[in-house]
């Protein structure tokens, strides 16, 4: 185990380095000024890495065997049809009957997205930043509820098998739309969550869904059907955070 | 000090247990099954909550002064061309080592290869593989450097990234039609947990520190930018590619 973490440990280093290379790089040729409370930061570089190699290698352990064979058995055919149909009766399953996929889609993508780092760090400097206006909490459950959505739309749509830009394109008119009337303050932070939604926890487990759906729909082919999950989750988040703002100042108004 | 920690250590609790009750529910009530490994899942959700806590720790601590000093010492130099060279450099150096990034370009490369875009040799594979991480990480190199400039000069986030939109919107209908789901996918892995918080401070404090720019509408919006330029690049590579 100590091995195991060790070794998670030297790959985020490993992905660290082209970041440290190119701070170190412009720090000491380009900028040539110590950073200050250098003590301070670099210590705080190595909880970062330490952290987080915990972080992953304790999903690693934790999280991602039982999510992604909790993803395969909810789309397996056997759970869908049930195992004495199944087998009888060659039928394809309706759309419907996958609701057990669309309750999981939505928990765990609205569940993953609270235990995002990255959402975190965002909703902190946010919060900071804003002098308040806009929650830590409120920033992050909103950005959930949109990955909850698109995860659960995307899922719908494999399962469907419907083309993947029309939900794309339906869903950047919203963003436009929204755009024309959302309060200025929030429209950049509302983009950026789309970024920041899906990283670190959220993507494998999501894509073990896809994947799972992929394969085990009739009609599906899991090269080309199981991608767009991801694509999905960093859409909604925009529309619910820019819908957030609204709500809030709707609120504010009518109070 | 260690009072911090335990409060950061709660919330962190806090943040995971949404996961934990999703996970016992489907679990129990709708798959109706043990949970396996029971105890090497006790350990490894113990590992997460102390590696959540020590990296909220480390934000606060490193990654953000860390991104505020840099932003700050640029202005302060107030050379243009440092500067957007070193958004460059930190966005294509921290994209192409991103290693879910690796995962979804060798999976796009199997996904040409099935649909005989390339050969189905390994060597085609792994050019087309690299071909896509580097065209991905060039992309968010060139978003880094117009979110950047966009700070600078103040433009308004919404034209630019509505001017995106219709980009990929425009090209999805010219692009072949396999790489489209790889291509809209390849938005959301690029920004890492070490990016994010690093150039999300670089972007508040350099709107901070240029008269005129509210932090919150100018410094807000790079990774946005980071998010949409490798759905159209991706595109081109596969209408060039």
């Amino acid at each position: 185990m100590a091995e195991n973490l060790l070794e998670t440990f030297w790959a985020t280093v490993a992905d660290v380095l082209p970041i440290a290379i190119v701070i170190v790089g412009f720090q000491s040729l380009v900028i040539r000024r110590p950073i200050a409370n250098m003590r301070r930061v670099g210590l705080g570089f190595l909880y970062v890495l330490v952290g987080l190699a915990f972080f992953l290698q304790g999903l690693e352990m934790a999280l991602f065997p039982i999510g992604k064979i909790m993803a395969q058995q909810l789309t397996a055919p056997e759970f869908i049809i049930g195992v004495e149909q199944g087998s009888a009766k060659v039928n394809i399953p309706a759309w419907s009957q996958y609701h057990w996929v669309y309750a999981f889609a939505l928990a765990i993508g609205f569940s993953t997205t609270i235990a995002e780092p990255s959402l975190l760090a965002v909703a902190l400097k946010a919060h900071q930043v804003s002098g308040g206006v806009v929650g830590v909490w409120g920033l992050r459950i909103a950005v959930a509820i949109g990955v909850a959505f698109g995860i659960a739309l995307g899922s719908y749509r494999i399962i469907t098998g419907t083309p993947l830009h029309w939900y794309i394109i339906a869903g950047y008119l919203i963003v436009i739309f929204q755009t024309l009337y959302a309060p200025p303050m929030i429209i950049p932070l509302a983009y950026d969550s789309g970024g920041v939604t899906t990283s670190t926890v959220t993507v494998p487990i999501v894509a073990a869904l896809g994947l799972g759906l992929a394969s085990n729909v009739p009609g599906r082919n899991p090269v080309f059907d199981g991608f767009g999950l991801i694509a999905f989750a960093s859409l909604f988040p925009i529309i619910t955070v820019m819908a957030y703002a609204q709500v809030s100042t709707w609120w504010a108004k009518h109070q | 000090m260690f009072k911090a920690f335990l409060n950061t250590f709660i919330g962190s609790f806090y943040d995971l247990l949404p996961i934990i009750v999703v996970i016992g529910f489907f679990q129990f009530a709708v798959l109706q099954q043990p949970i396996p490994n029971l105890l090497e899942i006790l350990i490894g959700s113990f590992f997460v909550l102390i590696g959540l806590t020590l990296f909220v720790q480390g934000l606060e601590m490193g990654l953000f002064p860390l991104g505020e000093s840099l932003a700050f010492a640029f202005a302060k130099k107030g050379s243009l061309t440092w500067l957007l060279l070193f958004a460059f450099a930190l966005g294509f150096g921290t994209t192409v080592a991103e290693p879910a990034l690796i995962a979804v370009a060798s999976e796009a490369a199997k996904v040409a290869a099935e649909g005989h875009v390339i050969e189905a040799t390994q060597q085609a594979r792994t050019d087309y593989a690299f071909g896509l991480r580097l065209t991905v990480a060039l992309s968010v190199g060139f978003a880094i450097v117009i979110g950047v400039l966009r700070i600078i000069r103040g433009w308004p986030v919404q034209y630019l990234i509505i001017g995106g939109y219709i980009g990929v919107i425009v090209m999805t209908f010219f692009a072949p039609p396999e790489i489209i789901g790889i291509a809209y996918d390849s938005g959301g892995v690029t920004t890492s947990t070490i990016t994010v918080p690093l150039v999300t401070a670089l972007g508040v404090e350099l709107a901070s520190s240029i008269r005129g720019r509210n932090p919150m509408v100018d410094g807000f919006g790079l990774i946005a930018f980071a998010s949409l330029t490798p759905m159209i690049f991706v595109m081109a590579y596969g209408m060039i590619g």
